[in-house]
C-alpha cells in the first residue's frame, strides 16, 4: 500500500508502473488490476474553469487516506493499493487523483476501487477553489 | 499550556488567519476553542477535528492538542 499526496502535476500511468515495477512480490499474484483517474474538468455548474487551487491539510488528509486504504485491504482479497492525489494549483487536464487496486480476481478489484474513490472523497479533507472568468469561488459540497 | 488551532478554506479566508495557539484556561471543549479564537458564531455545518479525527463541538480538549475548523469537504461528485 502506498499513498502519496503530491504538489507537482504527475502522470498517473508511470505512478502505477513504476509502484508495480517496485513491488517484485506482486508478480504472479494479481490477475486483475482496476485503475481509476480524476482529471480536472475545464467545466463546472455552468462555468468555464480556468484553474483550481485544492487545499488540504497535510497530516489529516494523509492519515484519513491511509485509513481508507487500510480498510479496503481489509474487507477485499486484494493484493496492493495505490493512492495518488494532487493538492496546490491544477490546470485543466491535470490529474487530480489516481487509485489503482492489484487483486487476484476482477470482482474484489472493482470493489475496492469504487469503495477507495468514493470514501475519500468524502473523508479526506482536501477543498476546491476554482477560477472561473467570475473570479475565484469555493466548491460547496455537492447534493447526493 | 496551550491549544493549536487551525482553520482551513473559506472559514480561513473568513477568519483572515489560519493558524492560532490559545491558552487552555477556561476551555473544555472543542467548540470553546473556536469561541476564544474566532470570535464569532460557529458557522452551521462547520467540521470540527481534534488532532485529525473527526470531532464534534462538544468534544473535550486539552493542552497540546490541535483543534482545526473546516467547511465541509469537496472532493466532487459522483
Amino acid at each position: 500500500m502506498k499513498i502519496r499526496l503530491v504538489e507537482q502535476a504527475f502522470d498517473p500511468w508511470q505512478e502505477i508502473a513504476r509502484h508495480q515495477s517496485g513491488q517484485p512480490a506482486l508478480a504472479g499474484k494479481f490477475g486483475a488490476t482496476v485503475v481509476f483517474v480524476g482529471t480536472l474538468r475545464d467545466f463546472n455548474q455552468g462555468d468555464a474553469v480556468q484553474a483550481m487551487t485544492l487545499e488540504h491539510y497535510a497530516p489529516m488528509t494523509q492519515k484519513h487516506l491511509e485509513r481508507v486504504a487500510e480498510e479496503a485491504l481489509a474487507r477485499w482479497p486484494i493484493e496492493d493499493v495505490l493512492l495518488v492525489h494532487r493538492y496546490g494549483e491544477l490546470q485543466p487536464n491535470d490529474p487530480i487523483v489516481c487509485v489503482a487496486v492489484w487483486a487476484a480476481h476482477r470482482d474484489s478489484a472493482f470493489d475496492a476501487c469504487r469503495y477507495l474513490i468514493d470514501e475519500l472523497k468524502t473523508r479526506a479533507p482536501f477543498w476546491k477553489q476554482e477560477l472561473t472568468e467570475k473570479g475565484r469561488r469555493w466548491v460547496e459540497k455537492e447534493k447526493d | 499550556m496551550s491549544i493549536t488551532v487551525r482553520f482551513f478554506a473559506s472559514i480561513r479566508e473568513k477568519l483572515g488567519k489560519e493558524q492560532d495557539i490559545i491558552e487552555c484556561k477556561g476551555i473544555t471543549c472543542a467548540a470553546d476553542v473556536w469561541g476564544k479564537s474566532a470570535g464569532v458564531p460557529l458557522p452551521p455545518n462547520t467540521l470540527v477535528a481534534v488532532n485529525m479525527e473527526y470531532a464534534r463541538p462538544d468534544q473535550p480538549v486539552r493542552d497540546g492538542d490541535e483543534v482545526a475548523f473546516f467547511p465541509p469537504v469537496t472532493g466532487g461528485a459522483r
